[in-house]
């Protein structure tokens, strides 16, 4: 037999060992090596703080008073996780992105970060928790009762618990509170936690593969031993196979160290889709050999033996010494692994929600000094855990350790489901609001309390047995047993039932007949939008959160996208990449310009001062007034946008009216001009073939002249046609240039000879040969064709006594020009305008010129990439011809 | 196709199977509700004397598990299936349509 | 019986052309080919017609028209108009103005004298 001192040997040694491990976790942590602290495996562990003692030790005594019914506790989990896809998911988004703490945290920041909302969730945490703790001192107490059993009086059951208390205190002070984490992460307790879920699951197995294969011989015998017991019939109350089902699942969600290991925890949302079918398989193999414990439990051990703790009387009393000790540390581990995380989670909650907001309230001048609120919480919290597990114990004295495990297992269940209404229906429901969570919790709480927790004590010891039976006040419809005259309901099924309903139903009808405060409405789009617009979660400091503030602020009166461009440039502006600006003295000041500008310089100033300093207006008040501003703004800057599209199109419309109407003018003049051009020469050729036609006896010299009259006007016809050809060929783009290279003192000399070809009074040309002596690279038919076109005119039109032309060649840098400078009648300004334009003919001209030439000349050097100019002179017209840079290759 | 900044009508044959694995994915819980509740249905010894025989608890238990397991192996392989394909690495959880 | 004839047109051979036609008919031509200076011209020389070209260099034909019109020494003077932009908006804004014939280029020979013809004995 196993002496109790040897056990609490092995009990300490395995808790150093715990200590060693969430230590070196710590360390870990600490140099930065937290990859393997944070697998997907360790997260699934993590959450079989689930399978408490309860689960170890009253999951067998529970089926052997109730057979399969126990295995509702782990199926609603299980679907939980398996379709982590409907709530989890979100959940865990949500919690991350809001840096939810806590339970408490999560539904108090869901409705506009009431504390009171954080009170009462912190209270019902404590009072629903509370009684789960006592159950885990209790169950290690009773373990240790049973190895000491045969040295009667040798352990002091309320002393033992006592010292379990201690060390699990001990331990979540040191590993919960060792440093301040700003994520309230603690890798060394969780880390410790997923050992204990090893242990635990090693344990249960053990023992069910010693029952099955060690005891009963085999499967099937097992099989037929079960069908023998007196459990061996499939006996359900169906109520309850749903009701506890369902309530498991609920309590999976709602419970406060669930939510601790689950979102607080969770380093990496994908771990949680590992943890969608690992953890159903964790709770599969845990509940694997319940039923065959209990079955030969129930066959071996004495009638009256206690059922829940045949997980370890069971191979005590089959001399497995070794085994009864694994069993032992298992349930231990179940126990403290428990208790560690329940404490955490709830003395975070005690810790943020009441203790600190009545000491900052206690202290007129407010938290300045960011260390000395530091040591605050972390003393806070320190004396938050002593005071939960110091709950625990007392409860635990007090109850005196009566009451069968599971049923307290259950009441606690019940009273964490209350959240769950405010939970999700935060998450999902954006009409939900405060006063509605509130009536909801504070509902389900009384039912709970009044339905469950009370009457567990027994008839007599809080409730008389004449509340039972008559009633409370002896009204007959409030009966902790049958709410309302409904009788015969199980009792549990009628606390889930009612407590569930009423709670849901108050939390719906209150949100629907009060109106959010404006906080509450912004928290309710970012929790149930949460997947629209959250990233990775932010930091949180003290800094941090006077930003988020007033990033809220901005945002509500400037619109999302201005507030946050400006935030984004201020904070890039500080040298911080992402994240929020420092609300230093500059950009506040700044900040307060910016609102100014749309609410109003008072009621800016007043906004900025009550976020960063303090002042009588409460928060509320003016978010009101900002949701205000903002709503008439966005109104009359819909309004504003809407007529600036109206007078945006009516411009385009009037644009492109007007550009229609142009070209239509244009093409009109340029039609009315062909037509003239084409008209003119064939007027005098019709008139002059008639006169030779119809005329008699015309002499041979007149029949002469007026032939060639017509034939001049064919010609001028011929190249009317040609040039507005050339034209528009060149105007479409559709000519293709002929590059090649050549000298231009050539090109000149051959474009001379053809302008002045067939002349009777040839105009004289001066040139300078050295300077042309320059090779280009250029299509030179068309650029000869611009030189004939510019002497051609100028030989044309040039009224000097004696016409001279002077052409010159100029480098300046790259850039070459031809000059052709006449010595005529310089052209009036007037028409110097138009000399480049279609059909421009200059003054009192003769007409064989179709006035397309310049527009050639100046749509070929357009195309060639250069350009022709006029220059006025005091005696003549200098005409340019500017040659693209490229084109000139190098002298001769 | 998917290169167009719109929605496309018609998904890659791959984000196809991928959507619709994500809908058995959120059809498995349903389905094991579904599993998990018919015993409602079994006859028990409360129903009275002319009710059917009662289930054997090994028969129920061994359901039960068989349930259990087979919930556990298709999320197993939704998930790793889901894994395989490159674009579940971006954000398995954002909303699939 | 040689009535008289002001020709304004600029272009060369239509203007011999005109002429050729007219004074073959046994018309007395003058001619002038300068839009600004052809009111001086016509008040000088004091026409029996006026043929007048749509076109002109420095004063449009329309513009001399309408400045006759105004004239109550040159109200009824018959003034044929020659065009050759062809556009009927051109027409109209001539028969507004006060023209007795409008005639588009090119025209036949024919056409030309006898409108002159009608003009002058409807003019009588």
């Amino acid at each position: 037999m196993a002496s109790v001192n040897l056990l609490i040997g092995v009990s300490l040694t395995y808790v150093t060992f715990l200590f060693a491990i969430a230590f070196f976790a710590e360390r870990a942590t600490a140099r930065g090596q937290v990859t393997w602290l944070r697998s997907p495996l360790v997260y699934t562990l993590s959450l079989s703080i689930y399978c408490t003692a309860w689960t170890f030790y009253g999951a067998v005594g529970y089926a052997a008073r109730s057979g399969m019914e126990f295995v509702t506790i782990y199926l609603g989990p299980s679907l939980v996780m398996i379709g982590w896809w409907w709530a989890l998911r979100k959940l865990v988004r949500v919690g991350r992105a809001q840096r939810a703490t806590s339970v408490a945290d999560l539904i108090s920041s869901r409705f506009g970060k009431s504390n009171l909302l954080a009170i009462v969730v912190t209270i019902m945490a404590v009072i629903g928790v509370t009684p789960y703790i006592a159950l885990q001192l209790q169950s290690v107490t009773l373990s240790l009762a049973i190895f000491a059993e045969p040295e009667a009086g040798a352990l002091n059951q309320t002393g033992a618990a006592f010292w379990v208390a201690f060390g699990l205190a001990l331990f979540t002070v040191l590993f919960g509170t060792r440093n301040l984490n700003v994520n309230e992460r603690h890798n060394g307790v969780v880390i410790a936690i997923a050992v204990e879920a090893v242990v635990k699951l090693i344990a249960l197995l053990a023992v069910g593969v010693f029952v099955v294969w060690g005891v009963a011989g085999g499967v099937a015998p097992m099989m037929e031993r079960i069908d023998a017991s007196p459990i061996g019939t499939w006996e359900m109350d169906r109520s309850r196979w749903l009701a506890l089902t369902a309530l498991s699942a609920a309590a999976f969600l709602a419970l406060p160290r669930m939510f601790q290991v689950m979102v607080v925890e969770n380093e990496d949302e994908r771990h949680l889709q590992i943890a969608s079918w690992a953890f159903p398989l964790y709770l599969m193999l845990m509940s694997l050999f319940v039923v065959p414990i209990a079955v030969i439990g129930l066959d071996l051990m004495p009638a009256g033996s206690n059922p829940d703790l045949f997980v370890l009387t069971i191979p005590l009393a089959q001399g497995q010494v070794g085994l009864a000790t694994l069993s032992f540390l298992g349930g231990f581990s179940s126990a403290t692994s428990m208790v560690i995380v329940a404490t955490l989670a709830l003395s975070t909650m005690v810790s943020n929600h009441i203790v600190m907001p009545v000491w900052l309230s206690s202290r007129v001048e407010g938290a300045q000094v960011s260390g000395d609120v530091r040591n605050v919480v972390i003393l806070s919290r320190r004396a938050s855990i002593l005071l939960i597990i110091g709950l625990g114990y007392v409860y635990y004295r007090f109850s005196g350790g009566g009451a069968a495990l599971a049923a307290i297992g259950l009441i606690s269940f019940v009273g964490v489901a209350q959240f769950l209404p405010a939970m999700l229906g935060g998450i999902i429901w954006r009409g939900a609001t405060r006063w509605g969570a509130l009536a909801g919790l504070l509902m389900g709480f009384t039912i709970w309390v009044f339905c469950s927790l009370l009457p567990s004590f027994g008839p007599g010891v809080v409730l008389s047995s004449s509340v039972f039976e008559q009633g409370l006040f002896g009204l007959g419809w409030v009966r902790p047993h049958a709410l309302f005259g409904i009788e015969g309901i199980d009792p549990t099924v009628h606390a889930v039932a009612w407590s569930i309903t009423l709670n849901i139903a108050a939390f719906i009808i209150v949100s629907l007949v009060t109106f959010p405060s404006p906080l509450e409405r912004l928290q309710g789009a970012q929790f149930v939008n949460v997947f629209d617009h959250s990233g990775r979660a932010q930091g949180w400091d003290a800094a941090r959160a006077t930003s988020e503030d007033l990033m809220v602020m901005t945002q509500r009166i400037l619109g999302a996208e201005e507030a946050q461009t400006l935030f984004r440039l201020e904070a890039s502006r500080q040298g911080l990449d992402g994240g929020l600006p420092e609300p230093t003295q500059g950009f506040v000041q700044h900040l307060e310009r910016e609102l100014a500008a749309s609410v109003g310089a008072a009621t800016a100033h007043a906004m900025i001062s009550q976020l960063v300093g303090g002042a009588s207006v409460s928060v509320q008040d003016l978010m009101a007034v900002a949701d205000e501003s903002a709503q008439i703004l966005e109104y009359s800057n819909q309004l504003e946008a809407k007529s600036h599209e109206l007078s945006r199109t009516a411009h385009q419309l009037r644009e492109a009216n007007q550009k229609l109407t142009a070209l239509s003018v244009q093409k009109d003049a340029f039609l009315s001009q062909i037509s003239h051009e084409l008209r003119t020469p064939m007027t005098s050729i019709r008139s002059f073939s008639e006169i030779l036609r119809d005329t008699e006896g015309m002499g041979q010299v007149e029949k002469t002249r007026y032939a060639s009259i017509i034939h001049g006007e064919a010609m001028r016809l011929t190249r009317l046609l040609d040039d507005l050809l050339d034209l528009s060929v060149l105007e479409n783009g559709q000519v293709s240039l002929r590059h090649e290279t050549g000298g231009l003192g050539d090109l000149l000399e051959k474009s001379i000879r053809t302008a002045q070809a067939g002349s009777t009074e040839p105009l004289t040309i001066r040139r300078r040969h050295v300077d042309e002596a320059v090779m280009l690279s250029t299509d030179h038919d068309r650029l000869g064709q611009v030189f004939i076109n510019l002497i051609t005119n100028a030989r044309k039109y040039c009224d000097a006594e004696t016409p001279e032309l002077v052409i010159s060649v100029s480098r300046d840098g790259p850039n070459l020009s031809v000059s052709f400078a006449d010595n005529g009648t310089p052209i009036p300004d007037d028409d110097r305008r138009v000399i480049f334009e279609k059909f421009a003919r200059v003054g009192n001209q003769d007409g064989s010129g179709a006035g397309l030439g310049l527009a050639i000349c100046r749509e070929i050097m357009t195309r060639l990439g250069g350009d022709v100019t006029h220059v006025r002179e005091a005696h003549g017209n200098t005409f340019v011809v500017h040659l693209p840079s490229q084109s000139a290759l190098a002298a001769q | 196709m998917s290169t167009q900044g719109a929605t496309p009508v018609f998904l890659e044959r791959r984000s196809y199977r991928r959507r619709r694995m994500m809908d058995a994915l959120r059809l498995l819980p349903i389905l094991g509700v579904f599993l998990w509740m018919l015993p409602l249905f079994w006859p028990t010894p409360a129903d009275g004397p002319t009710a059917p025989e009662a289930v054997p608890l090994s028969t129920a238990a061994t359901y039960v598990f068989v349930v259990w397991l087979a919930l556990i192996a298709s999320a197993f392989s939704l998930w790793s299936l889901l894994r395989a394909r490159p674009e579940m690495d971006e954000d398995a959880s954002q909303e699939l349509r | 019986m040689g009535k008289h004839v002001l020709l304004v047109e600029d272009e060369v051979n239509i203007i011999e052309a005109i002429s050729f036609l007219l004074s073959r008919e046994g018309w007395q031509v003058d001619t002038h080919s300068d839009g600004a200076t052809a009111m001086e011209t016509i008040r000088a020389a004091r026409p029996d017609l006026v043929v007048l070209d749509h076109m002109l260099p420095g004063k449009s034909g329309l513009d001399i028209l309408t400045e006759l019109r105004a004239d109550p020494e040159f109200q009824s003077i018959p003034v044929l108009m020659l065009t050759a932009r062809g556009q009927a908006r051109d027409r109209e804004q001539a028969e507004k103005a006060g023209v007795s014939r409008f005639m588009t280029k090119p025209f036949s020979n024919i056409e030309v004298v006898t409108a002159v013809r009608d003009l002058v004995q409807l003019a009588q």
